[in-house]
Order: C-alpha cells, then structure tokens, then sequence
C-alpha cells in the first residue's frame, strides 16, 4: 500500500511539474514571439500611451453621439463577466427587452434590432450587427451634427467579414467604431 | 439574417474533426498501444523512463483489479493535492490582483469537479482563482483526468482483446500525456493566442476612455487553459462565463478550433478502438451510432435556437434567432452546435448561456448528456458505451434465445450485473438527487427563473454532474453548503464507478474462451446492431428521464405556446396553428412508463424506472408569479 502511495504521489509531482510549468511557460514563450499585442489582451493605447480599453471587450458607450454595444447584464463589469441567465419565460426578461427597445425609440414602423434589445452571454460582447449600426445612424448623424449617409460610410469602412466561409456574420467592432467617430468628428 | 450561410459552421465543425481524427486515431494507437515487445524502445523511451524515476525498469503487467487500484490511488492523491493547492491559494505566488481564500464547501466542490473531469465551475475564475490556482489547479487536472479515462479505456480495450494483462496504468497516463495531449495543446493554444485569447502573467488592467467610468480588464493565462480545457473534454474556462467570454473566444475562427478540438480526441479514440481491436467494422458502428446522437441534437437545437425567444414577442423588436445570452460573433446557429457537442461530449464549456436558450433548445444539452455516449469523455465514452452494448448484446441474445457474446466473448451474469449497475447509477443519480433539491429550499431558493425553467436548472445542474459534462444553466446560486456539498457526492459517483466497472467487464471477458464465429453469431458490425445499439441508448434514456423532461423543459415551451396564443398577443411568429399540437401531442409522452408491463423487451429499463422517484407537477400558467410555483409529490411505483 505504501507503494502504491509513493507512486501516486511522484506521478502527481512529475504531472505537475510538466503540465502546469514547462506546458504554460512554452505557450507563454511562443505567444510573445508569435502575436505580442494578442498576448497581453489587444489592449488599445490613447495618444498619452494610457489603455483606452481592450479591443475584444464592450465599454459602455452611455453618450447620444455615440454607438451603443449590446446590453450587459453585469454592467460591463470586465473582472466579473456573465450572462442575464433569464429563461424566455421570465416576465423579467420581457420586461426588461420592452425597458430596452422603449430607451432605443422602438415603434412598430422602425422596430428595434434584436441584438440591441438581448444581453450577450458575457456582457462584454464587442460587436453589434451591421443592421443594429445602421440603426443608430440617424441619431449620431444628429448629435455629431453629419449626414446620415456619412455615418453609415464610416461604418461600412469597419464591418469586419472576418469567419464568413464558416457561417459567421457581418458585425462591427463598437469601440474601434466609436474612435474612428471621434476622428472624423471631434464633440465633446 | 441567412440561415443558410450559418449552416457552414456545422457542416465544418463536424467534418472537420471528422477528418482530423482517422489520422490521430492511428497515431494513437501506435504511440500508446505499444506492444510488449517494443515496450521502452524509440519514441517510448520518454513516457517509460519518466515512470522508471518512481516505479520499475520495464512496465508492470496489471490485471485490471490492479489497474484500477493504481488508477484510483492516483485520483485520491490527485484530490488531496489540489486541495491543498486550492486551500493556499492566499500564500502562494503568480497571484498580482490578490485573490483571496476559498470556503471549505467550494474547494470541496472544486476538486471533485476537476478529479472527475467535469469541471463545473461554482466559482467564476476571474473572480476568485489566482493564476497560480489556474495552472496547478485546473490545468493541471485538466490534462491528468482525461489521460486517466483514456488509460482506463486502453486498459479496457486489451481486456476485450484478449491479452494476458492489460498494460501499465502510469505507463499509459505518460504515453497519453506526452505523445497525445501536451502536442495538441500546444498547437492550439498558439493558434488560440494568435486570434486573441491572451496568455500573460501580468495582472488586470485600468482602462480610462475620457469621458467615461474606469473600467477593469482581467486577463491572464488563458490560452494555455482554453486548449486543454477543449482538447480534455474539460470544459472548465479562465473566466466565468466561458467561451462566450471575448478573451476565450475572440472571433469565428477561434470558435471553430475550439468546437473542432472539443470533439476530435473523442472521435479519435473510437478510430483507435477499433485498430487495436482490429474490427474496424465495429468501430464504424459505435462510431455512428454516437455520431447520429450528436448530429440530430445539433438540428433540433439550431431549430428552435433560431426561433426568436418567447419574451420578444409582440414587442417592436426585428424578428430574429434568440441572442438572449450570445454572442454577435457567434451567432446562434454556431451556438446551438456548440451547445450540443460540447454536451454530447463531456466537456461541457458553453459559448452562449444555456441557461436562456430557448426551452426545446435546452433540452438538447440536456438530453445529450442523459444519455452521455455520444462520444462522452475521452476514454469514459467507450467505457458507457460498452456498458450499452453489453445490454444490446444480451438483449438481442433474449430475442434469438442464444448466449449473448461479444468479441467472441460468451456474455454471461457477472458481466450483465457490472452493465446493470452502471446502467443504474447514472439516472438514479440524477433522478434523486432532482426530487431531493427540488422539493426543498435548498434547491428552490436557489432558483433564478420562475415556474418549470426553475426545475430544469435544477435537473440540469445534476444531470451535468452525474455526467462529468461541466455546463450549467447558470442563473442558479450554486455556490452554497448544499449544493457545493451534494454536487460534489454526484460528481464523485458519476466518475469512478462508470470507469471502473466497464474495466471489471472488460478484466472478466478477457479470461474466457473465444467462441468461434458461426453462421449463428449476433454480428457486432452491422447496419442491424447498430439499430439494436441505437435503440437501447434511447429506451433506456427515455424511460429513465422522460418524466423528468416533461417537467422541465417541455412544459417550459407548453408555457410559452399558450402565452403566445394568446388573443392579446397577435403578433407573436410563432403563434401558428401547428404549434399548439406539441403540447397536446407531449402528455402522451409521459404515458411510456404505464406501458411499461407490455415492454417484456426491457425487462431492465424497467428497474432503472421504479427506482426512480416519479415526480408529479402541477405546473401553474401563472407566468407572472415570480416564485416557484411547482409543487412536487414523490411517488415511488415500486
């Protein structure tokens, strides 16, 4: 039974010590040399070389002149993400897509995009449909005081196609779309 | 959007690791079945000397009462280890955002789920794992468990060949490691990295965009966890919400390596069963009967996930699938493929909260992993499909009135009482284990949806234990005494007995006789007994759980049928005439066990059903009472 023991407890030491040093300190190693910027979070730097935020993570953009991402059921909370977790049957669901559509102006003639109105399973979902961009035009054009038609030019220029030969669809990065924004037109 | 540019992502996320696994399953079998002969020698030279630090020169020749003892002593230094582990996580180093400790009752919970390979998760990692915690911890769990299924498959397999004793337990946990895992880790971790999936040591990060609140990024080792997490049919992700999470799963191509990788080493094991059974035959029908099991889940789920969701109906809202919970750059078609093969396998990370799929969508996983064969864990998979085939074989054998054989192997008693017992285990587990939670606070209060979607996250959070899959449907607080401590119990029984009781088959088949092939023999390579073997998966999984379906999902989309047929509700898309037949044609349904005396066919099914505790609902429509509003009755038949 020692034996037995013994051998147990080496072959845990030596399984540690391969899976959980040499294997993550290899990935570690090749992932600096191989993709850098990948490796540290796609972190995205303003002029002042201070983090702006992560291109793959939603920030709340809460100004008018501004795209909105998805909802979030954690509120943007990037050290805490998840899901709203409601069933299609809770009324607080419902309620809380009808609060949701309400805030985007949503009417029967102009009925609001679906991934507007739904919480992204992570609450940090970067991206929103194409169609759900387009339907915020109208109002940046407004508040940034630009055509329409230049706002949705600025968008068709980010619409990322990435992944459509396995089925993935059309989407816009949020928060690189509202830097681009801030380029073209400077309000604040 | 078009349905039909979505329907790429399944077609690739099953052909390809199709295609991938014929090529790895021969490997496989070269690199870890290495006959005795050649034992030590060329490449084996690295997994033999490496157990040569701490056991003999040449491997042992283990019969499976000793296999399995090495296996489990193993597991129970594993346990104590990464408890420890856990426990010191405030001490120990690679910890820059300063986790502190974890409650008994969840690292309690925690390391069942990693020794069993489970990897359900009631912490959220990038809350309260240090990275420390994450490396020893989990990944180093997440590579030893899966390695330990596969050498107890491996072990199996030499039993049902017929060899005089069935390899070296330690030997074939470092062949698995060495020439298997820690290759398909690497590649792609570095492919995952290279889309996105960070892989630093440097703490989380203060994001300051002008204008707005300070927003705090966590970060870490992720790709490294992310690649075995999918490759050891794990499950268990850096951060809480998996690989919905944006840092786990940046883009399309992302998703498809891991959806790809979660499903290839099971696939690859079976190519390998059958070459070192040399019945290829056989290994194709396994093979497609476990295939058929996964693939229809996938259709029914991409159906009904690209329905919209109940609770946007006749709000001024696009018609669309339900996102409620996924993510723009998954979509819901490759979400709903992933959810069933990552259910049909037991690795159970998600990319979309299954928690909100639509009612019949969820039901997929759900079943899926109730019948936990469809390629199921690595090496546990074959270990209850044997347990499948041993009943199909000794069923068939009752309909001919011959002796069962399999392999050329008579089928005798022991080996239907060891299948019995671990036919049983599996739904009694589950079964129980709901009723108990289910009518008390401490599964009730638990709860974070009203009415049946309420039962079936407690049934679910039982069924993904008792099948070593992982996923959750998260709104439910699980992280308490109660279901930290019987959770834990589950996960434990779920485990061992499935993997050490096939191999106990397995060790008494290989002592027999072969019977030689007549024109008599029940072939175990036909389109036939795959039918036989297709049949059985489903009897029994239905008469074991479809009361218990019926509950959960199924009156969850009653519910919202008739909410939407509603007058008031004109503009609901799904209020069509067809749809209000499902619920009538669905009690019908329930009416399977009462007709179970006719069914002399199963005589064993039928246990498996009268041990379980019948569960009667009255399922109120009030959708707006925010309780549960399910009262429960235990009705044992027996």
């Amino acid at each position: 039974m020692f034996k037995s023991i013994f051998r147990a407890i080496a072959a845990s030491v030596i399984t540690l010590l391969i899976c959980s040093a040499a294997y993550p300190a290899t990935v570690w190693f090749l992932a600096r040399v191989v993709c850098p910027r990948q490796a540290e979070g796609s972190l995205i730097y303003g002029r002042d070389r201070s983090v702006i935020g992560s291109e793959l993570i939603a920030r709340p953009f809460k100004g008018a002149g501004y795209f909105q991402p998805r909802p979030s059921a954690v509120d943007y909370k990037a050290d805490a993400a998840g899901g709203s977790n409601l069933g299609s049957n809770n009324p607080d669901l419902r309620a809380k897509v009808k609060e949701r559509a309400a805030a985007l102006g949503a009417s029967d003639e102009s009925p609001a995009p679906i991934d507007l109105v739904t919480a992204s399973g992570s609450g940090l979902d970067p991206h929103i449909g194409v169609e759900a961009a387009y339907y915020q035009a109208p109002r940046i054009a407004a508040e940034r005081k630009k055509t329409v038609a230049e706002i949705k030019a600025l968008i068709d220029r980010s619409i990322d196609r990435s992944g459509q030969i396995w089925g993935a669809q059309p989407r816009v990065n949020v928060l690189m779309l509202n830097i681009e924004l801030d380029q073209i037109s400077y309000t604040r | 959007m078009d349905t039909f540019v979505d329907l790429l992502n399944p077609i690739f996320a099953f052909g390809l690791p199709i295609a991938a696994s014929i090529p790895l399953g021969i490997w496989a079998a070269r690199a870890l079945d290495v006959p005795d002969e050649r034992a030590g020698k060329g490449i084996d030279k690295i997994p033999t000397s490496l157990v040569a630090l701490f056991a003999g020169k040449t491997p042992e020749k283990m019969n499976w009462k000793r296999y399995a003892t090495s296996l489990l002593w193993f597991n129970l230094i594993l346990f104590i280890l990464s408890f420890l582990i856990l426990l010191a996580q405030p001490f120990l180093p690679f910890n820059p955002d300063g986790k502190p400790a974890l409650s008994g009752d969840l690292i309690y919970n925690t390391v069942c789920s990693f020794v069993t390979n489970t990897n359900l998760q009631h912490y959220s990692g990038e809350q309260h794992l240090s990275y420390f915690s994450q490396l020893a911890g989990v990944v180093w769990l997440q590579f030893v468990t899966p390695a330990c299924g596969l050498a107890a498959m491996l072990a199996t397999i030499r039993g049902l060949r017929g060899d005089d004793h069935l390899g070296d337990f330690y030997v074939d946990l470092f062949r698995s490691l060495i020439y298997l895992f820690l290759p398909c880790c690497l590649v792609v971790a570095i492919a995952l990295a290279a889309t996105g999936v960070p892989m630093t040591f440097a703490g989380s990060v203060k994001a300051a965009f002008p204008g707005m609140d300070e927003q705090t990024i966590a970060r870490g080792p992720v790709a490294a966890e992310v690649a075995i997490k999918q490759l050891g049919t794990n499950g268990g992700g850096f951060f809480g919400p998996n690989s919905a999470h944006p840092f786990e799963n940046p883009s399309p191509l992302s998703n498809m390596i891991e959806v790809c990788s979660i499903i290839v080493l099971p696939m690859a094991s079976i190519v390998m069963l059958g070459i070192m059974l040399k019945a290829r035959r056989h290994a194709v029908v396994i093979f497609g009967v476990m295939l058929s099991l996964v693939v229809a889940g996938a259709i029914v789920a991409i159906a009904f996930e690209n329905r919209p969701n109940a609770a946007v109906a006749g709000l001024p809202v696009v018609a669309g699938p339900n996102l409620e919970g996924k993510e723009v750059r998954l979509g819901a078609t490759a979400s709903a493929t992933w959810a069933a093969i990552t259910t049909a396998t037991s690795n159970g990370s998600v990319d979309a909260m299954h928690d909100s799929l639509n009612p019949l969508g969820g039901l997929v996983p759900m079943s899926l992993m109730m019948f936990n064969v469809a390629f199921s864990g690595i090496g546990a998979g074959f270990e209850n499909m044997l347990v499948y085939i041993i009943v199909a074989v000794f069923l068939a054998g009752l309909m001919v009135g011959r002796t069962p054989e399999y392999l050329g192997k008579k089928v005798e008693a022991r080996e239907v009482k060891y299948a019995m017992l671990a036919l049983l285990i599996h739904p009694l587990l589950i079964c129980v284990a709901t009723a108990i939670f289910a009518s008390t606070a401490w599964g009730k209060g638990t709860v974070a949806n009203p009415g049946p979607h309420g039962f079936s996250e407690i049934l679910y959070e039982f069924t993904s234990s008792a099948a070593n899959n992982g996923s959750g449907f998260e709104g439910l607080s699980d992280n308490n005494v109660p279901w930290n401590v019987a959770a834990g119990i589950v996960l434990l029984l779920g485990r061992f007995p499935a993997l050490i009781l096939p191999l106990a088959i397995a060790g008494s088949l290989s002592k027999k006789q072969r019977v030689p092939t007549t024109s008599g023999t029940l072939r175990s390579d036909t389109p036939t007994f795959a039918g036989m073997l297709l049949g059985t998966v489903i009897l029994v999984g239905a008469l074991s759980f479809l009361p218990a379906v019926v509950l959960g999902p199924i009156a969850d989309h009653v519910e919202r049928s008739a909410a939407q047929a509603k007058p008031g509700d004109t503009k609901a898309p799904d209020a069509k005439p067809g749809d209000t037949k499902t619920p009538d044609a669905k009690p019908g349904d329930t009416k399977t066990p009462d007709a179970e005396p006719d069914d002399s066919k199963a005589p064993d099914a039928k246990k498996a059903d009268s041990t379980d505790s019948n569960i009667k609902a009255d399922v109120s429509n009030n959708t707006g009472a925010n309780s549960t509003n399910i009262t429960l009755t235990g009705v044992n038949k027996s």
